[in-house]
């Protein structure tokens, strides 16, 4: 149950539930300054990685937080994205100023059929309805034999802005995917505090009574589900720049499992959570990887004792909330 | 907690200060996952190669660096920029899988370092994409497919039933050995990924009586395909060809389900020279199973760089090092061993069968060549001269 | 249609249907008793299937050893469910599915370490390894009958505990109002770990089942987890009729969708494009089933009564 409906909280939580937002984005832009005293180059690649998921798990956090709904097919939208760019690279089309437009609004479409399609059901029910839209998706990529099926396709170069920013440049590139992020963080802060988003969390504590009221809950959270697909396929669309390649395994269940996992385990319905999830799953998966190749032995047990002890995610644990 | 876990991420990647005559190598390969079994070979193989050498490829002191894949593209190209930019490696090797290739070939190729294939071999990288950087060590994938098709085709068979996993591999598998199989296909029936239950595909083998079977199901789909073609009392009426179905890695689980069975291959355990009967009873005593090709492969993979450091005189010069890798002057498992003017080899492909060896474990025997100094359909595409 | 080809499909898509309602039997009445949700069902299974390959290679007798496996299948399941699963007992469904994520990624592992990630051999016994010829000269696996046979009456046998006795009554009464259940003073944690151990002998028994005829490996649950789940939500959770129902239809959707999905794009649309089109419309027939399903009934086909979820 979220506390923020009820009543507003002290000026002191506030306070403190600001700072560690703040901590993360202070803490991602010192990164490229950092590796470059370090001459370690590789951990700007790294957490360009870790921030593109970022964003993600901040647009399931929209409808798994926010909205109570529990969709296991996010990786699709951002793999929607993804291809969207791969494929109009694949014709000649390097503008970003036509990809990254297309690359949100086909994943938003995406998120539009099948959102109207699953929100009839709820539960478990719509965990499953979601999971197979995105399992459909997974196989049409699968088979796009001319995009090379499963093996994916490599983009022989990333989007284009006129010449006015490099892509290419890692640097560029990372402080391009941190102002997203943060672009999005803000805007959501923005959407969740709005009418909207008050509309939502009711829809996610009791919907009969929302409807009741009078509003059309339904049409909420199909917005909610479209806004939250549209940011998953930028994402993709950032994915596929940064891997400079697009391929099925973008959409698969497992990767969608994974966003869900760092969304819950920084922190359900706080935005900064999702972050703070992407920041740790990430680098413990790169951490531990390194340790042993048996490292699941080692992150199954941790992701069980988060999930039991630190109830509502690690941010929690520093007391911060929303 | 999350600024310890990070400043050991950071000191994990200072704890490598980069010596001056010193060999650093990436290897890739794929050691988590359903496939993981395949990626434990090619690793094997390789360190064994290195071991070999005692510890020194080319005389030079060599540090390797695994990483693995998860057979999940990003993860890999995330795992190459930690090779390429933090490890500095000179050589990227291994990568069983070709769409993990096929994410990692671009970063690769465009750096300062070498990617050496000791298994995968799409079509792409061997044609108009192919790459002064890149070097295969196994085959382009439609090779064993072909040889397959050619036996078949040689040995009077007429009609076959095709049946591939609906994926890229598998289309282009069958394809490659259409190429060569000059009888008629009744029918080409591609079934899903991971597919565990192949019966409503065999009550289609038996309705379309077809000569034979030729098949591609690589992991646990083809350990379950041979076992329940067995079962369903077709092993003895319509042979049943493969490629990269049955061997090493998937007998111990098929045994006498696979007994038997024909595939193609360039390597087998019993090939019969000096530098393969060290290696296979070299590898059998360190880690207790048969060696694959994959670990054939990728032992070459580590002979080939411990030759050709040597003879240009360490990794400095990268011009010097691609002339001695080109000329690939060591003792392959295979016999002899030479470079295509893509990079990839030309190898003879013999005809293999699922059968033991003289201490009862199950292997892929050689049965006769097939194809002499075979070289791939895609060379042609291959811009590149030397 | 070669009506020969037709039965035999129909068999083998029984068949399968079979299997997977071994697995979501167990898993329905998990989350319909006990509103759990468990991912590691999966993982359940194939450690049957382990136990089974292994103890039928000790003892030489596959009966011998699945009598073995079943215990120790049930002894793992009991003790994931007091050292783990308790905790979650009445969390959110969320936290329930990472969690049993989390005992997934754990479990998979240590069997790799514990077996090596070479599948594992396990023949289909002696006794049962001929084919059997059928009407009009088809012929089929006697292990494959032997199947069916086992699935339809462990499935009889579990309508007949459900149906007819007071464990029966009580899981019923789980299902549909488990809060008043425990009002009126039932033993509850004692139901629980009794439902718990049933579901983990059902996964347990399925994987020793299947393991003869596919391949014994560590991942060997992930996929068939999918598809249980598929199954029971297609049926309504926390029906056992509904899992039923929702296991053949998926099974015969399956196998018919692959068998003759390809040759009947081909009529519609030209060979080289049927060859793309009809294997992917195949792979994902059972999602657009499932869809489908819900998308007209939203709490699947047969759900347990008075369940909200």
């Amino acid at each position: 149950m979220s506390a923020d409906t009820l009543s507003a909280p002290p000026r002191a939580v506030r306070f403190r539930g600001a700072l560690l937002p703040l901590a993360l984005f202070a803490l991602l832009a010192v990164v490229p300054f950092v590796a470059g005293a370090l001459g370690q180059p590789f951990y700007v690649s790294l957490f360009t990685r870790i921030m593109i998921f970022a964003v993600a798990a901040l647009a399931l956090d929209l409808v798994l937080g926010y909205g109570g709904m529990v969709s296991l097919g996010h990786a699709a939208y951002m793999g929607v994205g993804a291809y969207a760019i791969g494929i109009l690279s694949f014709h000649g089309v390097d503008s970003g100023w036509l990809q990254w437009p297309l690359g949100i609004g086909a994943a938003a479409l995406a998120a539009l059929v099948i959102g109207a399609l699953s929100l009839r059901t709820r539960g478990v029910y719509f965990i499953m309805i979601t999971l197979a839209f995105a399992q459909m998706l997974y196989y049409t990529a699968n088979a796009l034999s001319t995009y090379g099926g499963d093996d994916g396709m490599t983009l022989w170069g990333r989007s284009s802005f006129s010449g006015l920013v490099k892509l290419s440049d890692a640097r560029t590139f990372y402080w391009i995917v941190f102002a997203v992020l943060a672009l999005s963080y803000l805007g959501l802060r923005r959407v969740v505090a709005s009418k909207f988003g008050r509309v939502l969390r009711g829809c996610k504590e009791n919907e009969r009574r929302m409807a009741a009221i009078g509003y059309n809950t339904a049409l909420y959270k199909l917005a909610a589900f479209v806004l939250s697909g549209a940011l998953a396929g930028l994402s993709g669309v950032l994915l596929a720049n940064h891997t400079e390649f697009v391929s099925p395994a973008y959409m698969s269940w497992v990767r969608s499992g994974d966003l869900i996992v760092m969304v819950v385990i920084g922190g359900l319905g706080t935005l900064h959570g999702p972050i703070a999830g992407a920041v740790l799953v990430l680098v413990l998966e790169e951490v531990l990887s390194k340790l042993t190749q048996h490292w699941w032995l080692i992150f199954g047990p941790l992701i069980v004792l988060t999930v039991w002890r630190a109830k509502g995610g690690v941010v929690r644990l520093f007391g911060g909330r929303a | 907690m999350k600024r310890t876990v990070l400043a050991a991420a950071l000191m994990a990647g200072l704890a490598l200060p980069a010596g001056a005559q010193d060999l650093r190598i990436g290897l890739m390969s794929t050691l988590t996952g359903p496939q993981a079994v395949t990626g434990q070979h090619l690793r094997d193989g390789f360190m064994l190669g290195v071991e070999h050498a005692g510890g020194k490829l080319g005389g030079l002191e060599t540090k390797v660096t695994i990483v693995d894949d998860q057979l999940k593209p990003d993860v890999a190209v995330q795992e190459v920029e930690g090779l390429l930019k933090r490890d500095n490696v000179n050589i990227v090797a291994g990568v069983v899988y070709s769409n993990i290739l096929m994410a990692v070939y671009k970063p690769v190729v465009e750096s300062d370092a070498f990617l050496i294939s000791a298994n995968a071999g799409p079509a792409p990288v061997a044609g108009n994409r192919c790459s002064e950087n890149f070097f295969n060590t196994s085959w382009q994938n439609d090779q064993t497919h072909g040889a397959v098709g050619k036996h078949v085709s040689d040995s009077g068979i007429k009609k076959v039933f095709l049946l591939a996993p609906n994926y890229q591999a598998g289309k282009d598998g069958l394809t490659g050995f259409k190429r060569h199989f000059k009888g008629e296909v009744v029918d080409e029936v591609y079934t899903k990924l991971g597919q565990l239950d192949f019966s409503a595909e065999i009550a289609k083998i038996q309705s379309a009586k077809p000569d034979a079977v030729y098949t591609f199901m690589p992991g646990g789909m083809g350990v379950n395909l041979v076992k329940q073609y067995a079962q369903a009392g077709l092993k003895d009426k319509i042979p049943l060809f493969s490629a990269f179905t049955v061997d090493e890695t998937t007998l111990p689980a098929t045994e006498d389900a696979g007994l038997g069975l024909f595939s193609a291959s360039i390597w087998t355990p019993d090939l019969d020279n000096v530098a393969n009967k060290r290696f296979v009873e070299d590898f059998r005593k360190k880690n207790g199973y048969v060696p694959s090709y994959f670990a054939a492969q990728a032992y070459d993979a580590a002979r080939l760089i411990d030759a050709a450091v040597r003879q240009a005189g360490g990794v400095k010069d990268k011009a010097k090092l691609r002339a001695a890798l080109r000329q690939a002057k060591f003792d392959s498992v295979r016999g002899a061993f030479a470079f295509n003017k893509n990079h990839f080899p030309v190898s003879d492909f013999y005809l293999v069968e699922a059968a033991k060896l003289p201490d009862g474990a199950p292997a892929m025997l050689k049965r006769k060549l097939v194809f002499e100094k075979y070289a791939d359909d895609y060379a042609g595409e291959c811009p590149m001269k030397w | 249609m070669d009506p020969i080809l037709l039965a035999v499909q129909t068999l083998n898509g029984l068949q399968l249907g079979v299997l997977l309602f071994l697995v979501a039997a167990g898993l329905t009445l998990v989350f319909g008793i006990m509103d759990f949700i468990n991912l590691a069902h999966g993982v359940q299974y194939m450690i049957g299937a382990y136990f089974a390959a292994t103890f039928t290679a000790v003892t030489g007798s596959f009966l011998l050893g699945a009598a073995l496996a079943l215990p120790a299948a049930v002894l793992v399941g009991v003790a994931l469910e007091r050292v783990v699963f308790r905790h979650f007992y009445g969390r959110d469904h969320l936290d329930q599915v990472l969690a049993t994520f989390g005992v997934i990624f754990f479990l998979t592992e240590l069997v790799r370490v514990i077996w090596g990630p070479t599948p594992l051999s396990f023949p289909v016994p002696a006794w049962a390894s001929h084919s059997v010829t059928l009407f009009g000269g088809a012929t089929y696996p006697a292990y494959r009958l032997f199947i069916i046979g086992g699935g339809l009456a462990v499935a009889a046998g579990l309508y007949a505990l459900v149906a007819r006795t007071r464990f029966g009554m009580l899981v019923r009464a789980g299902a549909s109002n488990p809060r008043m259940l425990q009002a009126l003073g039932t033993d509850i944690k004692r139901l629980f770990l009794l439902v718990f151990a049933l579901g983990a002998m059902l996964a347990g028994f399925a994987g020793l089942m299947a393991g003869p005829i596919l391949s014994v490996e560590p991942s060997m649950g992930d996929n068939l987890l999918i598809l249980a789940f598929v199954v029971i939500v297609i049926g309504g959770l926390g029906s056992i009729q509904g899992a039923f129902l929702g296991a053949l239809l998926v099974g015969l959707v399956d196998t018919l969708g692959r068998s003759f999905l390809t040759d009947a794009v081909k009529l519609v649309l030209p060979a080289s494009a049927a060859v793309d089109v009809g294997p992917a419309l195949s792979s994902m027939l059972i999602y657009v089933l499932m869809a489908a399903v819900l998308i007209v009934s939203p709490t699947g086909l047969l759900p347990a009564k008075g369940a909200t979820r």
